[in-house]
């Protein structure tokens, strides 16, 4: 299937001469939803606003629904709602109306049950009288999100919709992206919050000046870069690691109460049971077990790093 | 053709028009009652005819000009800059539109405003002296390519103005002076031969003057020139905004 999303070979040079986009090639499906996860200034923004039209490629093609943002842009922007990470209103519309105009200038007829039920899920019906100076931070973005949805776009751009907003906001705001999903919208959401994309996304892009790291399934990903720490509590501390337990998976904590044991779940053999025997070979009482299995941050750190070491 | 984007911007910036109707009728009839007032009664008094009408009605087609470009400035510009400070410029930069749609909103809902102020002074001055229209529809004609044309070079301002002191600048310094001495308060006629050559290179002395005209029939200037020269400016005004939205100059990266 045609992605609904094609980003070729993009590049973006501002004119102070700063590369924010190195030749980005990404391909977005029909309705799933991808998380683009890169610290600031990654260059997160400068895509999504390349893909919408606020910024102007340097080189490179982005089709949306097939079409080109350039030379076709009325077919391509019809299909897009952008959820701006700046909260940016005009103080003094009410809600009900500047969720008509985004309708409107996105060339859709007015439908007053399609803004209600959109109000309605984000609960900000009862506000739709309202000037959006009068609304706190959290329901300023329910109604940019409210905006981006006025005129049913099939590509929901979300950049960092979580930034400071409270945990009903967030939820509702996930219960709308799955909601959407159902109906076949595609959602590229951009975070800095692993947990987020964790959460929420079917895939993930890392990003980092300028270039796109990986794409990858989020299990794929986290199955293949899955490791587990095994930390066995220790009855005695402990002042050095008994010569014959001495390995490169295995460490002992600073206090010395405890070993900390690292293994692959993917691997054929993890090593616990050999090590176990080890243990108690040498004459180590255990007073607890655990296990941890490394988290998408500890992935993406990990990630950084490497680029960043590399 | 995306109507309804040009619909919905048209729309929203007349809501903002009707938001605060009271200034928008009030401010422009109480300037002209001031102006009929000092220079109508106390110093028109005092002047003889002027191409044969008398001063207070010589003045009024000046004055609705004088109003019209300053309320089409005023209003255009604005209208594009507070987005771009606001920061909600982005959903009209994403939106399925072009620039023609962009400047049919903005400029359209400009130029009605500032119609609908000219309309206004007419008829307050109507009150203070006797007027005579002899050419309607040239009147009608002048008065909206006025507002359209002065309500594009608002617009082109509100994209340069990178504050709230910019945005004045240019109507203080370029367009108030230019009003003034266009022949809104005289005819040309009455001045020195050297301040008449140099009062042709003032664009605002040809709109003035055909205005002047469709009322009284008598012009500084011939009519046809005052008719390319204003159509002359529109057409320029149009290029420099559709440079603006090509080149993305101050609104795109």
């Amino acid at each position: 299937m045609t992605p609904i999303v094609d980003v070729s070979n993009l590049r973006k040079t501002y004119d102070g001469g700063f590369e924010a986009l190195k030749g980005v090639n990404l391909a977005i499906e029909q309705g799933e939803i991808l998380a683009l996860l890169g610290p600031n200034g990654a260059g997160k923004t400068t895509l999504i606003s390349t893909i919408c039209g606020i910024t102007r490629a340097t080189a490179g093609h982005v089709r949306v629904g097939g079409f080109d943002n350039v030379t076709d842009f009325r077919r391509a922007r019809a299909l897009i709602g952008l959820v701006p990470q700046e909260i940016a209103l005009e103080p003094f519309e009410t809600v009900w109306n500047t969720v008509s105009l985004t309708r409107g200038l996105y060339g859709k007829p007015r439908d007053d049950a399609h803004l209600e039920k959109v109000l309605k899920q984000l609960s900000l019906w009862d506000k739709k009288d309202a000037r959006t100076m009068e609304l706190s931070g959290g329901m300023k973005r329910r109604v940019l999100i409210a905006k981006a949805l006025s005129h049913a776009p099939r590509v929901l751009f979300l950049d960092e919709p979580t930034a400071g907003v409270d945990v009903d906001l967030r939820r509702d705001m996930w219960e709308t992206v799955k909601q959407l999903k159902e109906d076949g919208v595609t959602t590229i959401l951009t975070t800095h919050y692993i947990e987020e994309a964790e959460a929420i996304a079917d895939r993930i892009g890392v990003i980092r000046k300028g270039e796109i790291l990986l794409v990858e399934d989020k299990q794929t990903l986290m199955r293949r870069m899955a490791q587990k720490e095994l930390r066995i509590d220790l009855v005695q501390p402990v002042a050095d690691l008994p010569a014959a337990l001495a390995g490169d998976n295995l460490r002992l904590t600073d206090d010395g109460h405890a070993l900390i044991y690292t293994y692959d779940t993917t691997g054929e053999r993890t090593g616990i049971t050999r090590l176990l025997a080890a243990l108690s070979d040498a004459g180590l009482a255990m007073k607890d077990l655990s296990t941890t299995q490394s988290s998408l941050e500890d992935i993406f750190v990990g990630l950084v790093k490497e680029e960043d070491a590399a | 053709m995306n109507i309804h984007a040009v619909r919905a911007i048209y729309v929203k910036e007349m809501m903002r028009f009707f938001r605060t109707l009271a200034q928008s009728f009030i401010s422009p009839v109480l300037s002209t009652s001031l102006y009929f007032v000092v220079f109508g009664t106390a110093i028109g008094s005092r002047i003889q005819e002027v191409d044969g009408v008398s001063y207070g009605a010589f003045i009024v087609p000046g004055l609705i000009m004088l109003s019209v470009m300053t309320q089409a400035i005023s209003n255009a510009s604005f209208a594009i800059f507070f987005p771009q400070f606001t920061g909600t410029i982005y959903e009209v930069l994403t939106a399925p539109v072009n620039f023609l749609e962009i400047v049919l909103g903005y400029v359209g809902a400009a130029a009605t405003k500032a119609l609908f102020i000219g309309v206004v002074i007419l008829g307050t001055a109507a009150l203070f002296v006797d007027l005579q229209i002899l050419h309607p529809l040239a009147m009608i004609a002048f008065l909206v390519l006025t507002c359209t044309s002065f309500s594009l070079f608002g617009f082109i301002i509100g994209i340069w103005a990178r504050n709230f002191e910019q945005l004045q600048l240019i109507p203080l310094l370029i367009v108030t002076p230019l009003v003034f001495l266009g022949g809104s308060f005289y005819s040309i006629s009455m001045l020195p031969p050297v301040w008449q050559t140099i009062s042709m290179f003032n664009p605002v002395v040809y709109l003035v003057s055909g205005f002047r005209w469709s009322f009284y029939g008598a012009a500084d200037v011939p009519v046809g020139i005052s008719l390319i020269a204003i159509a002359g400016f529109t057409t320029l005004c149009l290029l420099v905004v559709y440079w603006i939205f090509r080149t993305g100059w101050r609104i795109r990266d």
